[in-house]
């Protein structure tokens, strides 16, 4: 069956070649293509936005390789057109900005450099969605014979969701010529989804079948579906059984394949918010958990770190990349400081009375939040991404896990468990226990129980600093942002068991994961009002948490 | 969550509302001291400084104060001073209730200018009603109501949301919808608007999903994937979103770090303008989309002039202009109109008098306030662009009427408001010709 195929495809193929090269005898000379070139360039920026496709197509039949910059800089909203040219012949240059709205010009068509401009001076040329769409098809019929395989394997993919005439010509074509498997692969799939579409022949279509198998594309599991589908009386508009039989059992088993991975995605969400409630947790872990301070000000600690983030980027413009590794050891001290202050300040004077430092410190989370909204604008803030923190991680057509996140989870488990390193390693790890344990023995032998407070207090503070930097990937930073998260890091610390760090890590990640496996049936909002429910229900039966502390110190 | 938090604002906030409370009325001695030296008309400025919406509400208050302070430098009105009366409703909706009747018993305003969120709006309605105030509303919302006390200068579901659908099926030729909103009153009623208009259209119950998520919701990546895994399916689709306020921001980075590119899945927003993009990393939104009556980029000499006031009245280069503040702009310019064309700021002769006043938009047409105290506006649909600004890919032909009362919900079909005699009703049923006197 292969072998007929491949034959089938070889007949296709020198065709193909054929009508090629007849084209190219009867190709006009250069310079005609040229102006033909600029005038229909020119027209680009007259005409109404729905006039514009037809002149791109044209450009694409007449221009060929020479419009691919062109068309690339109008896809990424590059292309502009001088004002002064206005009233004469307009020729779209590519701008590269040099920040302060000054602009390097390139000219479109002969990428000749053409000086600079001011944004004032330029004109952009217009397109929209379908434009860019259409943009995106033909540049992957441009680029189909590129030397960069990655350049080729997007073409390809790009053609997937268009194949007509046209392009399974060029695909035919190009064929011959690839050597990379992925690709080739690739090829065959649109190759075969086309003669899956269009041949008459039964075993033709049984056979193209074949490469379609294992393959998790959804435009292969939607052809698949439509040769199961049923007409409105109920009846399978596809008349070939050997053929629907085929399908309907491939189609089984790629559903396998994408319930096993859709698991693995929810499971990934899962891990992630936990990782986030993790991370906003860990500090309130110290200073709630392990101090008995309830903190209602932790969640502007975060927002401090937030910002700090904010502030280091401001400091450093051009090396956005690293920015936020600076942040992290910056949030760090900052929160650590204000904690410091906050607990030498307010909190020591409150100690064993628990009511009055919640109240206290809710007023200190106020005044920061205002002193925010003074200081920085009620306004949200912009922080960027860095490029290697965007995008994700694609491992299979359904699969791709999302970079920002990704980092975010192993970050959150690298401070857990430096914090785990401070707490059993360290000489204040040490006194941070004794004094949690027992104050006055503490200080019978000689701690300065004042000291290793503000200390934990800084230490946690910091933590929640560094979560900030974290979260200002992942949400706005505003003067709000710390509210948000105040309720789900007393959540965590309560449920996983108040003095435990590992009943944080547990606590954290399941309430992450029992809240992503809900959502999908639920909706966010039930899913929430669920695990709250849940949590209520949980404390009723065990007050002291997943883990609860034991001996002697906690029963007292 | 959200319950906690309440719980603990109301144990704690008593002491902490005294001493805002101390602050409040020295500050408004100082304010009202200044007052005394000449007769004034008082404008009440109800949008929230604090708390969750301030991100928004702040930036409408600004824009009054410089309306104020424009008219006053024009010699006031009636030969009078204006002044601007601000208070903090802190993004509290019964507070936004408390505030109002404070405006209007103890300040004693003529207008105000205020509410951003349509749960905000409902709970002064009662109070505004009661004491016979004047409420401008410069946000677009949900429809189904009509207050003689409250002129509507947003935009009603037919000047946004229906010519964004319509845009959408006509031009990307969209065949599967997915609404996502806030779990709040606005986006429950204009989706459900938007699932009758939809399935009206012939578009099939299975090709629409619909999906709320709670306030503030920062988790967003399940909901993009299901969003990506509803669109792959063959059919082009599109998203809708009424998802309200700081939510967007990690709505719209997650869509980017999945690759949710606008040329598979456009997303049309309708709480998202130049404001809410400043705040956010455009590059990998570009190409999404926006329905507004209104955007800073628009090219003409009014705008021009208003974003030259706006940046130096509020000293920062970078500030940008969005559609409710040009609501607020109409809104302002109306009433000054009407009050000149009433000559007095009575609530009742202000009122009927402006029915009927038009005054120039910023997007160089005209706006008519309608006698459903709803406006007439045209709908423009832009496109995001790297620099936070959107360019305008589509245009309604001339200017659009609001609609109080959707066509396409059951139960407001065939009602009108109108508040001209002898209708005079904002919740007249054209069937039975009865007015059943609620508005809302």
């Amino acid at each position: 069956m292969k072998y007929f195929l491949h034959l089938t495809l070889f007949f296709i193929l020198s065709l193909a070649i054929q009508t090629v090269q007849a084209e190219d005898s009867i190709n006009a000379d250069d310079q005609d293509q040229m102006t033909q070139i600029i005038h229909l360039a020119d027209q680009l920026s007259r005409v109404r936005l729905k006039k514009i496709q037809p002149i791109l197509s044209q450009l694409e039949i007449t221009g060929a390789d020479i419009v691919q910059p062109m068309f690339e800089a109008m896809r990424a909203g590059n292309l502009y057109y001088l004002k002064a040219d206005k009233n004469s012949q307009r020729r779209p240059v590519i701008v590269e900005s040099l920040g302060d709205s000054n602009y390097q010009l390139k000219d479109a068509i002969t990428l000749d450099k053409k000086g600079q401009a001011t944004k004032k001076q330029l004109k952009k040329i217009r397109s929209n969605n379908k434009i860019r769409g259409f943009l995106r098809d033909a540049i992957a019929r441009l680029t189909l014979s590129s030397e960069n395989p990655e350049v080729r394997e997007a073409a390809v993919k790009n053609m997937l969701a268009s194949i007509d005439e046209k392009t399974i010509d060029l695909l035919l074509k190009a064929r011959l010529q690839e050597q990379d498997d992925d690709i080739l692969e690739l090829m065959d799939v649109a190759i075969a989804l086309h003669t899956l579409r269009t041949s008459e022949d039964a075993g033709q279509r049984l056979a193209a079948l074949e490469p379609l198998e294992q393959s998790l594309l959804p435009v292969v599991r939607n052809s698949l579906n439509q040769l199961v589908a049923v007409d409105a009386a109920g009846k399978y508009i596809e008349a070939d059984d050997t053929l629907r039989v085929r399908a309907s059992e491939m189609l089984k088993d790629i559903q396998q394949q994408l319930d096993f991975y859709g698991f693995i995605e929810t499971l990934f969400f899962g891990l992630s918010l936990g990782s986030v409630l993790l991370l906003v947790a860990t500090g309130l872990s110290i200073t709630f958990g392990v101090m008995g301070v309830i903190n209602m000000a932790h969640g502007e600690l975060i927002m401090l770190g937030a910002y700090t983030t904010y502030v280091v980027q401001l400091m450093m413009p051009n090396y956005i990349e690293y920015s936020i590794l600076v942040a992290i050891p910056a949030a760090f001290v900052v929160s650590g400081l204000v904690g410091i202050a906050i607990e030498r300040g307010v909190i020591r004077f409150l100690q064993g009375r628990p009511l009055e430092t919640l109240l206290a410190t809710f007023g200190i989370s106020l005044v920061l939040q205002q002193a925010v909204r003074s200081m920085f604008s009620p306004l949200n803030r912009q922080v960027a991404s860095p490029e290697w923190m965007s995008g994700s991680l694609e491992i299979n057509a359904v699969l791709s896990i999302t970079y920002n996140r990704l980092y975010i989870l192993i970050f959150a488990l690298l401070v857990f468990f430096a914090l785990q390193l401070i707490m059993k390693k360290t000489p204040l790890g040490l006194y941070v226990r004794a004094v949690s344990q027992n104050r006055d023995m503490a200080k019978a032998i000689g701690i300065r129980s004042g000291w290793v407070d503000a200390m934990t207090f800084g230490l946690g503070s910091g933590i929640a600093g560094v979560a900030g930097v974290a979260l200002s990937q992942l949400t706005n930073v505003g003067p709000n942002l710390g509210q948000a998260y105040i309720i789900d890091s007393f959540m965590v610390v309560v449920f996983g068991g108040v003095g435990n760090l590992w009943g944080t890590l547990v606590g954290g990640m399941s309430l992450g994961l029992v809240n992503k496996f809900l959502e999908p049936a639920l909706g966010a909002v039930l899913a929430n009002i669920l695990v709250l429910v849940f949590i209520i229900l949980f404390i009723q039966k065990r007050p002291r948490g997943l883990f609860p502390q034991k001996g002697r110190v906690a029963d007292s | 969550m959200k319950l906690k938090a309440a719980v603990l604002r109301t144990v704690s906030s008593r002491p902490i509302r005294a001493v805002l409370k101390t602050g409040l009325v020295t500050a408004s001695c100082l304010l009202s001291s200044m007052a005394m030296a000449a007769d004034t008309i008082k404008v009440g400025v109800l949008h929230s400084l604090s708390g969750t919406m301030a991100i928004s509400e702040t930036t409408l208050k600004d824009t009054v104060l410089m309306m104020i302070e424009q008219q006053n430098k024009k010699g006031g009105l009636l030969g009078k001073k204006l002044e601007a009366v601000v208070v903090d409703p802190a993004s509290n909706w019964p507070l936004f209730a408390e505030k109002t009747r404070e405006l209007l018993s103890q300040k004693e305003v003529d207008v105000i200018f205020g509410c951003w969120t349509s749960v905000s709006r409902k709970s002064v309605l009662p109070v505004i009603e009661e004491l016979n105030g004047l409420l401008f509303y410069p946000v677009q919302y949900e429809g189904e109501e009509s207050s003689k006390n409250v002129f509507y200068t947003g935009a009603a579901p037919n000047q946004q949301a229906i010519p964004a659908v319509d845009y959408l099926m006509q031009e990307s030729e969209i065949e599967r919808w997915v609404l996502a909103g806030t779990d709040y009153v606005y986006p429950r009623t204009t989706n459900k608007i938007l699932e009758a208009y939809l399935l009206h259209k012939g578009v099939a119950k299975q090709d629409i999903m619909i999906n709320y998520t709670p306030f503030g919701h920062s988790d967003w990546q399940s909901i993009v994937s299901d969003i990506k895994k509803f669109g792959a399916q063959g059919k082009k689709t599109a998203v809708v979103s009424t998802i309200n306020g700081d939510a967007n921001v990690p709505f719209y980075k997650e869509l980017g770090n999945q690759g949710v590119s606008s040329e598979d899945i456009p997303v049309i927003a309708f709480s998202v303008g130049e404001e809410e993009l400043s705040g956010l990393d455009t590059k990998p939104l570009v190409g999404h989309l926006a329905a507004w009556n209104y955007f800073q980029s628009v090219d003409n000499d009014e705008n021009e002039a208003f974003i030259k006031q706006w940046k130096k009245f509020i000293k920062d280069r970078k500030r940008v202009t969005n559609d409710p503040m040009e609501a607020t702009y109409i809104g302002f310019n109306m009433w000054v109109k009407a009050v000149e064309k009433a000559g007095t700021t009575d609530v009742d002769t202000v009122e009927q008098a402006m029915i009927g006043i038009t005054t120039p938009n910023l997007t160089g047409g005209t706006a008519v306030m309608n006698r459903n105290h709803h406006l007439s506006k045209p709908v423009l649909i832009g496109e995001i662009q790297a620099d936070g600004q959107f360019e305008v890919v589509s245009e309604t032909d001339g200017v659009v009427p609001g609609d109080a009362w959707s066509d396409y919900l059951p139960g407001s079909k065939d009602i009108v408001a109108d508040w001209v005699e002898p209708i005079r009703c904002g919740n007249f049923n054209a069937e039975t010709a009865k007015c059943s006197g609620q508005n809302f």
